[in-house]
């Protein structure tokens, strides 16, 4: 099928931009998630910036209220929608497949679909700061608040559609890798010699599945109140806000879990490389994530102990939350368990995730105070919570990314990534981070209230915040140095080879960067840590077909899915639906129609392209 | 049976044998269940605590309700022929059930937009209070000649009150996923007529089997709306 529903022509092999707007290899896809999600986190640590700024002083006057109500809103959006989640769903474009022995994903049109509706809902969420209204609300958007009697400027449209485009992606995504990884397992990949990084995004595929339609009822009702007039928070009406607070943490907990399961499971693959050890007890260590994508669902409420849920609903949150510390302390003392005995080599990769396991510990231990719902009274809307959220966010999951760029960069593009370069950006960070986010501690226990836009004379909190400042400036220069390092090394960096760290898993088995269609031959597994095991036992080899949903040729070569346009278009339609939501109906149903043309189109289009036979 | 030339069956070259779009569409089945979860719960938590009418008990018209709701467990039955019909590879008689299918759900479709239009103009009867209480906004006329019982508009829209916002959007999006489904299977009914059906009957009509698997779904998410919002809803006014 040469045509399209006869309108656009299949590209074939095409160059340049095309060959990155049409792709659908999931290495590409990777890249692009990577890149469109750190420049979003350059723009989430610039909002940070300005707000430091602001609280450097006492009564500064940098910005005002409003504008910083908008800042911190979106700072929390960008950061956790638009940068950590989607750099996590670049390491599971990279890697699924090749962790797996697969070709692809189950779905390549699928996950440019997803990249391409995450785009477009970035943009519509951040499309307040051209029209001069974004969120103000807290990420959280607390109803009544959003009311549109109370908050009547655009910008509450743009996080209701926004966050709903998002989750079109995210479900998409999830949907995918799920399936990829059930179903395309290289021969012998039982499940319990899969990585612990494809346990990981195993299990937060699912919740992605799960908590996101959650969310998504919830704005939708914001909608219907906004946009029609109806009555879901209209306390006039008898309507009960809490049922906003409910909705939003019920997805917002399994939220904070994919924000760092993924991170959990870079760092078990970072730590037995450069340990020359296997993960300490796996089997433990998966049965822990599983145990805490459960246990996620059942500590929501601990978001909203200051509510007066009374003693029991309380009691209960209270107590589930210090449970899931179990689990969760169950995988550091594996790590460590690792580390310990092993031939450590600190390179910058293992750094980050020695950094990780000490930051991420000291979030988790002032998460278990936050636990005591007592204690937590105290702290509510203090900056002991801001302190608290950035350890885990921060120190885990970010530390947690750079650890897992500086370990697959060269598998990606088959150079390293400066050595002595990457040394400093770590140790910047982890002094930027402490000096940032370890004084918001003291400031909260001395009773400084978050999202306030200044604060008084006199209150004690003035060096605090000009050591939080410092400590917020030294971190986007560390951040500089990243990037230089990573431009720099792209271009000049050291010839990788395939296998740079004497890797385990299946990825370090092929070249650097890989082949379009990965393995060559499709490797035979024989026990966990499958690489190690075939350099140092018996490797063995069968060929099978390429991946691909409807790619059943019948292992005559291999034929990758062929490159398409319709996930882009498709999404298009999707993304003017957005602001047609927002603006005028008829644009959404534009946009309707479009995205139903992109969805037969693209139900009639083979995977792939007969013609490249 | 009509004899199609099916495509030599694929090999399955899944790590479970199952194929990847049947294991995707129960996935997003689960998904939905979360989703419809979710609306079931804000109804529930907002059931009877509307501070003006009209209530379930006023509107809801449990004989009508009960006419559409056998319409779409039929359509079920209706869908399992179809795809029995394909798996055979008997394209003519798949027309012919699929169809039917469609045309189930789209009376079904019908019967909630009349539902929705009467619930909006409903009219009851309202007990006159004594003449010199009336306030001015009564239809005085209706009241006159000592006349005990006056009739006026007592209509629920979704901005009526909670149970309207609650009512009209957790039916509201039951209807559209009904009307996404119906045209998944009028695009069934039309791409068997290209290549005499052959796409579809190849992988033992799994094309039919994901629209059947995502239709059993949307009908079973009904059974549980007409048991939860009518069936338990009225009791309570």
């Amino acid at each position: 099928m040469a045509t399209i529903a006869g309108v656009f022509s299949r590209p074939t092999r095409p160059t340049g931009i095309w060959a990155w707007i049409s792709t659908v290899d999931h290495k590409k896809i990777g890249a692009l998630y990577g890149v469109t999600a750190f420049v979003f986190f350059l723009v989430g640590g610039l909002e940070a910036l300005i707000m430091r700024l602001q609280l450097a002083r006492a009564e500064h006057g940098i910005v005002s209220a409003e504008v910083f109500s908008q800042l911190f809103t979106m700072h929390a959006l960008t950061m956790i929608f638009l940068a950590i989640m989607p750099l996590s769903a670049a390491f599971f474009n990279l890697v699924v497949p090749l962790m797996i022995g697969a070709r692809d994903v189950a779905f390549p049109r699928l996950n440019a679909f997803s990249y391409w509706v995450f785009l477009l809902g970035a943009f519509i969420l951040q499309t307040g700061w051209i029209v001069g209204s974004s969120p103000n609300t807290g990420w959280f958007a607390y109803a009544p608040l959003t009311a549109e009697s109370f908050n009547p400027s655009k910008g509450m449209d743009f996080y209701v559609v926004g966050l709903g485009v998002l989750g079109v992606s995210s479900v998409a995504a999830a949907l995918n890798f799920i399936i990829t990884i059930i179903n395309m397992r290289a021969p012998g990949m039982t499940l319990m010699r899969l990585p612990v990084f494809i346990w990981m995004t195993l299990v937060t595929s699912f919740l992605l599945v799960t908590a996101m339609p959650v969310i998504t009822v919830g704005l939708i009702e914001l909608y219907m109140d906004r946009t029609f007039g109806m009555n879901f928070f209209n306390v006039d009406a008898g309507a009960d806000v809490i049922l906003w607070q409910h909705l939003f943490w019920v997805f917002g907990h399994p939220e904070v879990y994919i924000l760092i399961l993924p991170a959990m499971g870079i760092i078990s693959e970072v730590l037995p490389t450069f340990s020359r050890k296997p993960l300490y007890g796996y089997p433990v260590v998966v049965l822990s994530g599983i145990t805490i994508g459960f246990m996620g669902w059942a500590v929501w409420s601990h978001h909203m102990f200051t509510v007066g849920l009374g003693p029991i609903a309380n009691s209960v949150f209270a107590i589930t939350t210090m449970f899931i510390a179990v689990p969760t302390g169950i995988k550091i003392f594996n790590w460590i368990g690792t580390l310990w005995g092993g031939s450590v080599d600190l390179k910058t990769a293992p750094l980050f995730a020695i950094g990780f396991i000490f930051l991420f510990i000291v979030g988790g231990l002032s998460g278990v105070m936050h636990a005591i719902s007592p204690s937590d009274a105290q702290q509510q809307d203090t900056y002991f919570i801001v302190a608290h959220i950035h350890y885990v966010l921060f120190g885990g999951s970010i530390m947690a990314v750079f650890a897992g760029i500086y370990y697959w960069f060269p598998k990606a593009t088959g150079r390293l990534l400066s050595e002595r370069v990457g040394k400093w950006h770590f140790w910047l960070t982890m002094l930027g981070m402490n000096l940032a986010f370890y004084p918001m501690h003291f400031l909260g226990l001395d009773g400084m209230v978050r999202r306030n836009y200044t604060y008084p004379e006199g209150m004690g909190w003035d060096f605090w915040n000009m050591v939080s400042t410092i400590g917020a400036f030294i971190l986007g220069f560390a951040t500089l140095i990243f990037v230089h390092n990573f431009f720099r090394s792209l271009r000049k960096g050291e010839i990788s080879g395939d296998d740079p760290w004497d890797g385990r898993t299946l990825e370090w088995s092929i070249p650097s960067p890989p082949p379009e269609y990965n393995f060559a031959v499709i490797p035979t597994v024989h026990g966990r840590d499958a690489f190690w095991e075939q350099k140092h036992g018996s490797g063995h080899g069968v060929h099978a077909p390429a991946g691909g949903a409807y790619d059943h040729d019948e292992g005559h070569g291999i034929h990758m899915p062929s490159p398409s346009i319709l996930p882009l278009i498709t999404s298009l339609g999707l993304g003017i639906a957005g602001y047609g939501l927002v603006y005028s109906f008829p644009v959404a149903i534009l946009g309707a129609a479009i995205t139903m043309f992109g969805t037969y189109a693209w139900s009639m289009e083979p995977a792939t392209a007969p013609d490249e036979h | 049976m009509e004899h199609t030339e099916a495509a030599p069956h694929a090999e399955h070259a899944t790590t479970t044998g199952i194929d990847h779009r049947k294991m995707l569409i129960w996935a997003f089945l689960g998904s939905e269940c979360m989703f419809f979860g979710s609306l079931i719960a804000t109804y529930l938590v907002y059931y009877g605590q509307s501070i003006s009418g009209p209530g379930p008990a006023d509107v809801l018209d449990i004989n009508t309700t009960t006419v559409s709701t056998f319409v779409l467990l039929m359509s079920s039955l209706m869908m399992v022929l179809s795809y029995s019909a394909i798996s055979k590879g008997d394209v003519k008689r798949f027309r012919v059930w699929i169809l039917c299918t469609a045309i189930l759900g789209s009376t079904f479709l019908g019967f909630q937009f009349f539902e929705f239009t009467e619930f909006a103009h409903h009219h009851q009867e309202f007990e006159c209070p004594p003449a010199l209480d009336r306030p001015a906004q009564y239809p005085d006329t209706a009241c006159m000649d000592g006349a005990t019982h006056y009739e006026a508009n007592y209509g629920l829209t979704p901005r009526t009150n909670l149970f309207g916002s609650t009512f009209f959007t957790l039916t509201g999006f039951h209807g559209a996923h009904v009307t996404v489904g119906v045209i998944w299977l009028l695009s069934l009914f039309g791409y068997s007529f290209r290549r005499r059906g052959e796409d579809l009957i190849r992988d033992g009509g799994l094309n039919v089997d994901l629209a059947a698997l995502y239709w059993h779904f949307v009908d079973i998410v009904w059974i549980v709306i007409f048991t939860v919002v009518y069936l338990i809803g009225v009791t309570v006014a």
